[in-house]
């Protein structure tokens, strides 16, 4: 079974699906959705058959595979999973048919290249993930930004050129520098490996420069306070699908980045500059918190409240260094797990957050948030729903968004009291703007004789929040199966990071 | 032997009948709903009985079992169990018992109503975390009942939700609800730190190893860790049970329907906290400066707070304010390490406040949902088994022998007038005086409804105009007693409200009811001392009449009874003579408007600044946009000297020569 090339199915089946989905044509747009919705199932399944061979115990990379790809430059196509960009490909592979069910009647023109983009996407986020080989993770993680330029470009909002241009420049100038750390790299130790660049010894010096390299590239993606301000005007001009598409996953592979880079090449320099990243990160949950309370557009208040969840993302990551130095194991793996739990809860309740929106937005064309209230009455099925995804922002135990926030908070303490309790600020302020957003939106009396005729949701869009929903409970009530599958991997990585390279 | 099946269909059949109720309301139709939601809470009650009933008289050991797994990472383990002992057992009858006599209550009350089946679905819900709640073994399912019964008082709260004060009320319950709770993730991180462990018997095992240790949260302060850990789990006690000053929220609760004011904003929710903290006694214990903070913070609510009752109208509030006031009662006892009079009063108060709670909504129905006391007066005419189980509910509330409130509250203000910890002084006196005032407010609030002549007209032809909002105080038929499904829940309340104190005083506080749950070191022990005085209760409710506490409740009754009865027109009076005082106390020592000012306004205050001065302003107006024009500016120029014009390009290259030559010249050769 491990003989198949899964990994390389989970990137080009949804790529090579996007050949017959581009040729269905304008003319053919159903034809279109159902293939695309093919693709993205079969990736899915191909996906979900990974699991019954994935070894939960074992940290090494696994379905590996590996060919020459250039020679010249050591360069190898080279994929492997570990549990955590396991983690992160079902949460792409999922999120993938949830968007393209989603866009069924939301996009209308030039269906078969919205599809076809969002497959392509799909495809190179997965390569992401699964490259073993940092010019093939490079290589993914620009191609991913074309995909993503054009729904934002072509199917935005009316600012979408400048939105589309922002996001590409700013992510691009933080590749700049990644591109320089790889290149020193192999200069260094000759191979792209990324394992063989784990163990590679490196001073304090070159570790510095290396890790502020990662450190903007990733921050950008993810993005963390100051870099973050291309993220509220992307989501406002992207289409719903491609909000979805960048909360859920987009903004991970930043994370993951750190995780593969950051962390492991430059664990001293990471050690060394661990304080300015957790101070950003609680910036971004207090700062990015008070800033999200008075956003008047319902897209750009999420936007920023995902500036805040990934806060607890960094949070939880860079908190690890300081729980080392303590001695403390247990609770360094506590963050990691609790970054990595946040990541997968945040990638589906931001998504269905961005959905919920859509569905209004498709129904009254507006996001500010005076234009809406008492959709409690008039949607009531889908207030249920809105009601729902906003306390998983707010961290509600029983649903996900409360595992990850938990975890990284008791981390928090055992690194200093002070930490947790810039960290559990967001327990009040979360609830302060998600809380104020249902207050204005669902609850209260209709806003316009508009707003009284909106149809509650039909079946198409109760599957998808329902589904998004289920996701949220499950990892609520039961987090262990998540924990299970990321374990091994990183209780590695807390071994990798207390092993000085000096 | 307490069987896990026995638990799980305790917890789950409520939540069984919640799911059935919301989702499949609209096909099950208002009968199927609250048949579904009774049943199940029913079945709750039922097998809570025979839980308690076969710890204490059966010989069960107490039952503490995990459930299943809910994270194992490195040593650290959060699991979902249950941890069934008396102290546990008590509480889920107690909450079940008012749960179901509030879903009776319910198929009258909210007879009219639209969201028939969302109420009842909600209700159903909130049993069932708070049943999470109180039989949690571990700090994790503590936190997930006590967040989930936060987000059902939110939704009820704001269950009418078109008006807006409601659902600004919901709101604000669950954003000053979070303040408290942030201090509790705290609390619980900070037990797993030093601790070890999320499971409660591993940690209390774990509790004498706190002895000596140390943190120092600010520099040079070393405090002690049992001190941390037990103002930060009380600091979401003060949430929860609305202590001072994270009170605010439970007056305005008011705006949800009268059920579930009587059930979760007075007889089991709000007492969580109470709960919590005897649950943490082998941790309270070890830390006197804890115990100081608990009794002062309740003892000042349990006085402060109760004076807010006498200068309100609305009928709902004052009983809110009321149960300010003995929240703060039970915390008071807690803080003198009197932990089962504390729970005691909780089980009283339960009852009775649950009682007062349906009889004033039952005087709601009547009055048309009016809740104003100016509007009442004279109803004892119209509605006696609402005005009977009133009076029941308001001596048990004021203390008088031998109603259960007496036995309760009387052992507290002992318990607390035999503390030695610092603070109990004035803790002693604010118990005391509190009885005055509880009295105080009590019998203002029954004279102003029941009592004296009618303060509202009846007129048919009223209030049928389009708009249906009749001229306050005036009703289109007259009132009259409320249907059986609201007054047998009256009933059946006021039975425990009458007798309960009486035949559980002795095992309760004297007789190690709670056995090994609480925990209470011999210097703390204040009840033990107690018990030598006790000889039975009846001897105890005929030498009351010889106490302070008595008297001082009949003079409220008497002083309340002169004014309202004989001479109305002397409330007016005092609270103009009194002044500026009244004034503060009319405004809740204005608490509401510091919120306000300093929290509300001056966070989002703080967003728009930040969000136009730093986010907007300085990142992307000068740093993002910035660079893009400075860019564009650059590259203008940039475009000027490629002109195309050949002499442009000639003066260039001329210009190149000289200067390259000159600095040929000029630079020092090497």
């Amino acid at each position: 079974m491990t003989h198949w090339p899964f990994l390389s199915l989970l990137i080009w089946v949804p790529i090579a699906g996007a050949v017959p989905v581009l040729l269905a044509g304008d003319r053919r747009p159903q034809l279109a959705r159902w293939l695309a919705l093919l693709a993205a199932l079969l990736t899915l399944a191909v996906n979900l058959a990974m699991l019954s061979g994935f070894d939960y115990h074992s940290a090494t990379m696994q379905f590996v595979e590996s060919k020459p790809w250039i020679p010249m430059l050591h360069v190898h196509y080279a994929l492997g999973v570990d549990g955590i960009a396991m983690a992160l490909i079902l949460l792409t592979t999922i999120t993938t048919v949830l968007v393209i069910i989603g866009a069924w009647q939301a996009i209308n023109s030039r269906v078969h290249q919205y599809m076809a983009a969002m497959l392509v996407l799909s495809g190179f986020m997965t390569g992401v993930f699964a490259a073993t080989d940092a010019l093939l993770f490079y290589v993914f993680f620009e191609a991913q930004l074309i995909p993503m330029f054009l729904i934002i470009g072509v199917w935005g909002g009316p600012r979408r050129v400048y939105a589309a241009l922002k996001f590409f420049l700013y992510t691009f100038l933080g590749s700049i520098f990644m591109l320089l750390g790889l290149i020193y790299l192999y200069l260094k130790s000759g191979t792209f490996d990324m394992a063989a660049w784990q163990a590679l010894p490196l001073g304090m010096n070159a570790q510095t420069w290396l890790f502020f390299a990662f450190l903007l590239a990733f921050a950008v993606k993810i993005p963390m306070v100051p870099v973050h301000t291309w993220l509220p005007d992307a989501h406002v001009e992207a289409p719903t699908g491609g909000s979805v598409v960048l909360a859920a996953v987009m903004l991970k592979i930043g994370a993951y980045g750190l995780i593969r880079f950051a962390l492991p090449v430059t664990p001293d320099a990471a050690q060394h500059y661990a304080w300015l990243v957790v101070a950003l990160s609680l910036i971004a949950v207090i700062y990015i918190g008070y800033v999200a309370l008075v956003q008047e557009d319902m897209k750009k208040l999420v936007a920023y409240s995902s500036i805040a969840h990934m806060g607890f993302v960094t949070l939880g990551l860079f908190i690890v260094f300081m729980l080392i130095r303590a001695h403390d194991g247990d609770a360094a793996q506590l963050g990691l797990q609790g970054a990595m739990v946040q990541m997968i809860s945040h990638g589906f309740v931001s998504g269905a957050l961005f959905t919920s929106i859509g569905v209004m937005y498709d129904r009254l064309h507006t996001r500010l948030i005076k234009d809406y209230g008492g959709l409690a009455r008039v949607m009531p099925w889908f207030a249920v729903f809105m009601v729902f995804f906003a306390m998983a922002n707010t961290g509600l135990p029983g649903t996900s968004g409360f595992v990850g926030e938990f975890m990284v908070i008791l981390a928090s303490f055992a690194a200093s009291p002070w930490l947790a309790l810039l960290a559990a600020f967001t327990l009040v302020i979360g609830a302060g703007y998600t809380l104020w957003l249902v207050k204005r939106v669902v609850w209260g009396t209709p806003a316009s004789s508009k707003v009284e005729a909106m149809p509650d949701i039909n079946a198409r869009e109760a599957l998808v929040l329902a589904a998004f929903a289920a996701f949220t409970l499950l990892i609520g009530i039961w987090p262990e199966p998540l924990v299970k599958l990321l374990d091994p991997a990183v209780n590695q990585l807390v071994q990798t990071l207390g092993h000085s390279k000096l | 032997m307490i069987s896990t099946a026995t638990l799980l269909a305790i917890v789950l059949a409520p939540l069984a009948g919640a799911i059935l109720a919301g989702l499949l309301g609209r096909k099950i139709g208002r009968t199927g709903a609250h048949s579904v939601t009774i049943l199940g809470v029913g079945i709750a009650c039922i097998l809570s009985i025979r839980v308690l009933y076969q710890l204490v008289w059966g010989g069960a050991p107490a039952y503490n079992q995990d459930i299943y797994t809910w994270f194992q990472i490195g040593g650290i383990g959060a699991n979902v169990g249950f941890l069934v002992d008396r102290l546990s057992a008590m509480m889920m009858v107690v909450v079940t018992f008012v749960s179901l006599m509030v879903h009776v209550y319910t198929v009258g009350y909210m007879a009219d109503d639209d969201g028939y089946q969302r109420f009842f679905s909600y209700i159903a819900l909130f049993t069932f975390f708070m049943l999470m709640l109180v039989m949690s073994n571990n700090f994790l399912q503590l936190f997930f009942g006590w967040e989930g019964v936060g987000l059902v008082s939110y939704l009820l709260i704001g269950f009418w939700f078109k008006k807006p004060s409601a659902s600004y009320a919901g709101m604000k319950a669950f954003i000053v609800n979070r303040v408290g709770d942030l201090g509790f993730v705290l609390g619980i991180a900070a037990a797993l730190h030093f601790l070890g462990s999320l499971d409660y018997s591993t940690a209390f095992a774990h509790a004498p190893s706190l002895t000596g240790q140390t943190v120092e949260v600010i520099g040079g302060h070393p405090w002690s860790a049992a001190t941390l850990i037990c103002i930060l789990l009380f600091i979401g006690a003060m949430g929860k049970s609305a202590q001072v000053p994270l009170h605010v929220w439970l007056p305005d609760s008011m705006e949800g329907p009268t059920p579930i004011s009587a059930l979760i904003h007075a007889a089991t929710m709000v007492t969580a906290g109470v709960f919590m903290v005897a649950r943490m006694s082998p941790l309270f214990e070890l830390s006197g400066t804890a115990l100081s903070v608990v009794m002062v913070t309740g003892a000042t609510g349990a006085f402060f707070l109760g004076l807010i009752g006498i200068t309100q109208f609305d009928i709902k509030r004052v009983i809110a304010y009321s149960t300010l006031s003995q929240l703060g009662y039970m915390m008071a006892a807690l803080g003198a390490s009197a932990y089962a009079a504390g729970i005691f009063h909780l089980m009283t108060h339960a009852f009775f406040k649950a009682l007062l709670f349906l009889g004033a909504g039952s005087v709601i129905m009547a009055m048309h949902h009016e809740q104003d006391m100016r509007h009442m007066g004279g109803l004892r005419r119209y509605m006696p088994i609402t005005y009977a189980t009133m009076w029941i509910g308001s001596l048990a509330l004021c203390g008088i022998p031998p109603f259960a409130g007496f036995y309760s509250k009387d052992a507290i203000i002992e318990a607390v007038g035999a503390s030695h910890v610092w603070g109990a002084g004035y803790a002693y006196w604010c118990v005391l005086l509190g009885v005055f005032v509880t009295a105080t407010y009590t019998f203002r609030m029954m004279h102003l409804t029941f009592h004296g002549a009618p303060r509202f007209r009846v007129d048919p032809h009223a209030g049928h105009g389009h708009d249906g909002h009749a001229e306050p105080g005036v009703l289109t038929h007259a009132p009259h007693e409320t249907p059986w499904v609201v007054t047998v829940p009256l009933v059946l309340l006021a039975i425990p409200s009458l007798a309960i104190g009486y035949f559980a005083a002795r095992p309760l506080l004297y007789g190690g009811f709670f056995g090994s749950a609480i925990s209470v070191l011999p210097a703390h022990d204040v009840l033990a001392g107690m018990a030598a005085e006790f000889h039975g209760p009846l001897a105890l409710a005929v030498h009351s009449v010889a106490t302070t506490p008595f008297w001082l409740a009949i003079a409220g009754i008497a002083l309340t009874s002169y004014i309202y009865l004989l001479k109305p027109t002397l409330a007016g009076t005092i609270s103009k003579a009194l002044g500026p005082l009244y004034r503060i106390v009319d405004h809740k020592f204005y608490f509401d408007e510091l919120y306000t000012a300093l929290f509300a306004r001056g966070s989002v205050a703080l967003g728009k600044a930040l969000w136009k001065g730093a986010d907007a302003g300085a990142i992307d107006g000068l740093v993002v946009n910035g660079s893009a024009s400075l860019v564009g500016r650059i590259a203008r120029r940039a475009r000027t000297l490629q002109s195309g014009y050949l002499y442009h390009y000639a003066f260039a290259m001329i210009v190149g020569l000289i200067l390259l030559l000159a600095g040929f010249v000029l630079v020092p050769h090497a």
